[in-house]
C-alpha cells in the first residue's frame, strides 16, 4: 500500500525571481498573449508507504521544512493525493 | 593553526585552499569528509570551500548543509570555533543555519568567473585583521548564485551590528550598482555571524595568495587568522 502526494514549493511574494522573469521574457517573445508575470517554483512527487494519511502528513511537513523548501525565500504546500 | 577543510561530493576548491593554507600558515590541513562526524581533535580553523557540492541539486548547498559532519561544524561553532565558508561554502553556511539569508540566482542570471573588487568594511575581526577597514582588494569569484538576499529585518540588523564584512566596490572603494556583479542586496559579499566567529563570502581569496597566481590580494585573509592564533597562544 502506498500513497502519493505532491510538495508545491514557491517563492515567498517580494523575493526576486530572476528565472521567472527571464521565463516571463520568453513567452512575451514567442507572442503567448496576455502573460502577466511568470514565478518560477518546484514540484516534488513523493510515494509514501503505508495508509496512514495523518502520519503522511506530518512526515512531508517534517520533509518540507527540514530540506525542500527554504523558509526563509519559500511557501510550500503539501497535497496527499491517494 | 590547525586547519580543517570540510569535503563533499562535487567540492572543486578544496586543493586551493589546502594549497593556500599551507603556504601562509606553514602547516597542511586535515581534509575531513562529509560523512564522517567528528573534526580532528584541536581543531582551530574549519573551512567549507567552494565547488559545487552534490551538483548544486535541489537549491545550491542545501543538501551539503544537512550532511553528518555539520553537527560537529555546527557544535564547534558554537563553541566559538572559526569558521572560514568560501563560495559553495557560504551557500552551504547559510543553508546550515550559521549565517543569515541566502544567496539567490545572480540577478543578470549569468555565471560570473572573473576578478571584482572588494572594500573590506572592518579590519577588527579574526578574518580581516589583516587588511585596514577601507581598504580595496582585488580577488577573484565564480558562481551563478551569489545574489546575497535576506529579509528587511536582517539587513537592517546586519548593517546596524557592522557585520556586512566585505562588500562588492570599484577600484577606489565605490558602492555603485555597476560593481554589485551579482545584484547581491546592499552590494554584500561576505558578512560574519553575531559572535564574529563565522565568516561566510562568495569570492575566492584563496586565490590569490601567491605571485603565480597575478596578485597576492587574497593573503592578508590567511595571514591574518595565523597572526590571530599566534596572539591566542
Amino acid at each position: 500500500m502506498t500513497m502519493k502526494a505532491r510538495v508545491t514549493v514557491t517563492l515567498k511574494s517580494g523575493i526576486l525571481d530572476p528565472q521567472g522573469k527571464a521565463i516571463e521574457g520568453a513567452l512575451k517573445s514567442l507572442g503567448v498573449g496576455g502573460v502577466a508575470s511568470v514565478r518560477q517554483g518546484k514540484v516534488f512527487d513523493i510515494e509514501l508507504e503505508g495508509a496512514d494519511r495523518a502520519g503522511a502528513e506530518a512526515a512531508l511537513k517534517n520533509a518540507a521544512e527540514k530540506l525542500l523548501a527554504n523558509t526563509v525565500i519559500e511557501n510550500y504546500r503539501i497535497e496527499v493525493t491517494g | 593553526m590547525k586547519s580543517a577543510i570540510i569535503v563533499f561530493p562535487g567540492i572543486n576548491r578544496e586543493r586551493d585552499m589546502a594549497r593556500a593554507l599551507t603556504l601562509i600558515s606553514g602547516r597542511e590541513p586535515a581534509m575531513v569528509w562529509h560523512a564522517d562526524s567528528a573534526l580532528p581533535a584541536g581543531t582551530d580553523l574549519v573551512v567549507i570551500p567552494g565547488g559545487f557540492s552534490y551538483g548544486d541539486y535541489l537549491r545550491c548547498g542545501a543538501i551539503a548543509a544537512r550532511a553528518p559532519i555539520m553537527d560537529a561544524v555546527r557544535a564547534f561553532a558554537a563553541k566559538g570555533g572559526l569558521v572560514l565558508a568560501i563560495c559553495n561554502g557560504f551557500q552551504i553556511a547559510c543553508e546550515a543555519g550559521l549565517l543569515p539569508g541566502v544567496l539567490m540566482r545572480n540577478a543578470q542570471l549569468r555565471f560570473i568567473c572573473r576578478d571584482v573588487y572588494l572594500r573590506v568594511e572592518r579590519s577588527d575581526t579574526a578574518f580581516t585583521r589583516g587588511y585596514n577597514a577601507g581598504q580595496v582588494i582585488r580577488v577573484p569569484v565564480a558562481h551563478g548564485e551569489g545574489n546575497y538576499i535576506a529579509d528587511g529585518e536582517t539587513i537592517a540588523r546586519l548593517e546596524g551590528e557592522g557585520r556586512v564584512v566585505f562588500r562588492y566596490s570599484s577600484p577606489d572603494g565605490m558602492v555603485d550598482p555597476n560593481w554589485n556583479h551579482n545584484g547581491a542586496m546592499n552590494a554584500i559579499a561576505g558578512i560574519i555571524n553575531e559572535r564574529g566567529n563565522v565568516l561566510g563570502m562568495m569570492p575566492h581569496p584563496e586565490n590569490h595568495v601567491e605571485a603565480a597566481m597575478g596578485r597576492t590580494d587574497g593573503r592578508g585573509l590567511f595571514a591574518g587568522l595565523v597572526d590571530h592564533f599566534k596572539l591566542a597562544a
